[in-house]
């Protein structure tokens, strides 16, 4: 079935989706986005109910493999040291995350030049400055400004409390002297552009039932949908088209019920981030393009980054938050740049975690062996419970050709496209950074008095963020899109999630992916006229 | 994986017999063992896409047993249990979380911990403010932003 063409198509509706979707929509152009997923129901969300904990197992797994909801494909992460992990809907992987709300440094994009080591990105920090500044503000971010080892942020909210854990942790980190700082989250502390303040419902990452935890199907959906910019939920796209003159013709996607359709388009716009950006393209071959869509580089679905989390925990005599805060409170930039004394080059940021629930606690303690069966069970899980502090370090992954996406020769989603296959080991530097990182999240531990401690060494299902598979540069030979996100083979063809990022920088993404998509559809609007040229 | 839609009866028994293992029916903390009737009935409703690792688990188990786990003396079902964990791999894991995830719900034991019973929303929690002179070290430290060219 062949649908009247738009002027842009979007394809998915996630961080970097919501975000173009919204910027463009002032342009009064005919946007239509297409998600593979649905409306969330937030009366649905876990924290609703008794079962909260049980459901992280099942069907609010981070893992779509485990998920395995109707909206989800399914990965081969096999030969992956870290499981991919996302979400599929309205809103993306930010309807199921922690919200937490760095941004990369400004020596992140320059880190050929600073360290000689990856490439320096083609734009800079400061090109990014207005862009995060309005994303901060759409998604409505709390934090405290001033940090001295973090870019300059002005979070519209205030922070989250320390709470228990804080404090505990502030003492341990100033015991030794070490840069400590709450941090930046999407989480409003106040009631905010419709969104009810935080009550603490502790679960957040999967899904805030208050809706106070940034999601964009609560901040950018609705102002682009005011604003006139089309959404078609349950619509998974299996291809992109090309005409006679190599330009993007529109997409084959499945409808809610299954039928092949084609949607024409003047422009495409892929935000699928680093998973499903490069299946998308893989999946899109042709005469012309043999080797996939956009791909002449050779370089779709290449150097792969995760970021590998060293997270190391301990448990206080204090009680700690556990389950009756946000996850993350504080983070720390100490070890972020590069000290080649330490043996490798780059560095990580680090985050924070107040505790855990009582189930996830006694599964967690369980497996690593240090709450035993029997008699003993109930002095030691009440010794345990409430009382975990944790320190995960985010490690900054440098690219790598050999980590990839490619297309799986046998698994399939239920619509029978071939589903991606991951290859990732972690590098030698990675190693020795997570090595460093575990050993100063003893210190930190040993300095707040915790026992039992424990690692996860990486975190095995810490493949949140995907990044690097579609790179940005002004060298088509080395890059996938320019430096304002359009593919240099196909001129109407546009990639605005974490697919594009250079290198991966020590924090958490999402701030950045979205002040790119941001970026992108701001140079865009400059470049109408011409913007085939 | 096998399409098992739920137990046997010799399985469940012997679900029974571990859930106790596992978390043993305590005086001195006036909680029941996972192996109560209650809890039993809710990990029995509540195992849906479980139901085959479980299964699975608990075969395992009765192999390593050779009979209903029941009638293994203490010390053998000490070895049998300490092989089981050692070696039986992600059923064996999930079957602990199915025990540990419906124990960890009870009214009995949620009250024994002194949490409530009730679900996150709508109420949440009240979290304190802390001490936020902590910061001032950190200020005072100071530091600088690496620079880029």
């Amino acid at each position: 079935m062949k649908n009247d063409p738009v002027d842009v198509l979007i394809i998915g509706a996630g961080a970097s989706g919501a975000a173009v979707a919204w910027s463009l929509a002032d342009t009064k152009m005919h946007i239509l986005c297409l998600d593979q997923g649905g409306w969330m129901n937030p009366a649905e969300y876990p924290s609703t109910g008794r079962d909260w904990e049980a459901k992280f197992y099942g069907e609010w797994a981070t893992s779509p493999n485990v998920r395995r909801r109707p909206e989800d494909y399914p990965i081969n992460d096999d030969n992956s040291p870290i499981n991919v992990v996302n979400f599929n809907a309205v809103g993306g992987s930010t309807v199921m995350y922690t919200a937490h709300w760095p941004r990369l440094h400004p020596s992140d994009f320059k880190v050929k030049t600073l360290d000689g080591v990856a490439d320096d990105w083609p734009i800079d920090y400061d090109a990014l400055t207005p862009f995060f500044e309005e994303n901060d503000r759409m998604m409505g971010v709390s934090g405290l400004s001033g940090d001295p080892l973090s870019p300059l942020s002005h979070p519209p909210m205030p922070p989250q409390p320390l709470g228990l854990s804080g404090p505990l942790l502030g003492k341990a980190l100033n015991k030794l002297g070490w840069h400590w700082w709450p941090s930046d989250t999407t989480v409003a502390t106040m009631d905010y552009e419709g969104r009810a303040r935080c009550i603490n419902l502790g679960h957040c990452t999967p899904a805030c039932a208050q809706g106070a935890k940034a999601s964009t199907d609560i901040t950018y959906w609705p102002h682009a949908i005011r604003a006139g910019v089309e959404l078609k939920t349950h619509c998974r796209v299996r291809e992109i088209l090309t005409n006679e003159q190599g330009m993007a013709s529109g997409v084959v996607y499945y409808d809610k019920d299954g039928v092949e359709q084609f949607q024409p388009a003047e422009v495409v716009i892929i935000a699928c981030n680093g998973v499903g950006t490069p299946r998308l393209l893989l999946n899109s071959v042709s005469g012309k393009f043999p080797n996939g869509l956009a791909n002449s580089s050779g370089l779709v679905g290449k150097n792969l980054m995760f970021h590998p989390y060293a997270q190391i925990y301990g448990f206080v005599k204090e009680p700690t938050d556990s389950n009756r805060a946000p996850p993350t409170c504080l983070w720390s930039k100490e070890f972020y740049d590069t000290d080649l004394s330490r043996g490798f080059v780059r560095g990580y940021g680090i985050q924070f975690g107040r505790g855990a629930g009582p189930v996830f606690e006694a599964v967690a303690s369980e497996q690593k062996g240090i709450l035993p069966w029997g008699k003993d069970h109930h002095r030691v899980f009440r010794r345990l419970n409430g009382h975990r502090l944790a320190v995960s370090a985010i490690c900054e992954d440098l690219p790598e050709e050999h980590n990839r996406v490619t297309l799986d020769p046998v698994l399939k989603d239920s619509h029978g496209i071939p589903a991606p296959k991951i290859d990732y080991t972690i590098s030698a530097n990675s190693r020795k950074m997570m090595d460093h990182a575990l050993a100063r999240g003893r210190e930190v531990l040993d300095a707040a008095g915790a026992t039992d401690i424990c690692i996860n060494d990486p975190i095995p299902w810490g493949g949140w963020h995907l990044l690097g598979t579609a790179r940005m540069g002004t060298d088509p030979a080395r890059s996938v899109v320019n430096e304002w996100g359009r593919s240099h083979d196909v001129k109407n063809l546009f990639i605005v999630d974490g697919s594009i990022f250079v290198t991966s920088g020590g924090v958490n993404p999402t701030s950045t992916i979205q002040a790119l998509a941001l970026y992108i559809a701001d140079q865009m609007k400059h470049r109408l006229a011409n913007l085939f040229d | 994986m096998s399409d098992v839609k739920e137990l046997t009866a010799a399985q469940r028994a012997d679900l029974r017999t571990v859930a106790a293992m596992i978390v043993p029916e305590s005086d001195e903390y006036k909680v029941p063992g996972a192996d109560d009737a209650a809890i039993q009935a809710d990990m029995l409703a509540t195992l849906g896409r479980d139901t085959a690792l479980v299964a699975q688990a608990l075969d395992h188990l009765a192999k390593l047993a050779g009979k209903p786990l029941a009638e293994l003396d203490e010390a053998r079902c000490e070895a049998v249990a300490q092989e089981f964990r050692a070696r039986g791999g992600v059923a064996a894991a999930t079957l602990v979380r199915v025990v540990l995830q419906c124990y960890y719900r009870d009214d009995r034991v949620l009250r024994s911990l002194g949490l409530e019973l009730r679900a996150p929303f709508p109420k949440g929690h009240v979290l304190p403010d802390g001490d936020w002179s902590l910061l001032d070290p950190v200020r005072e430290r100071g530091g600088v932003l690496r620079r880029a060219p």
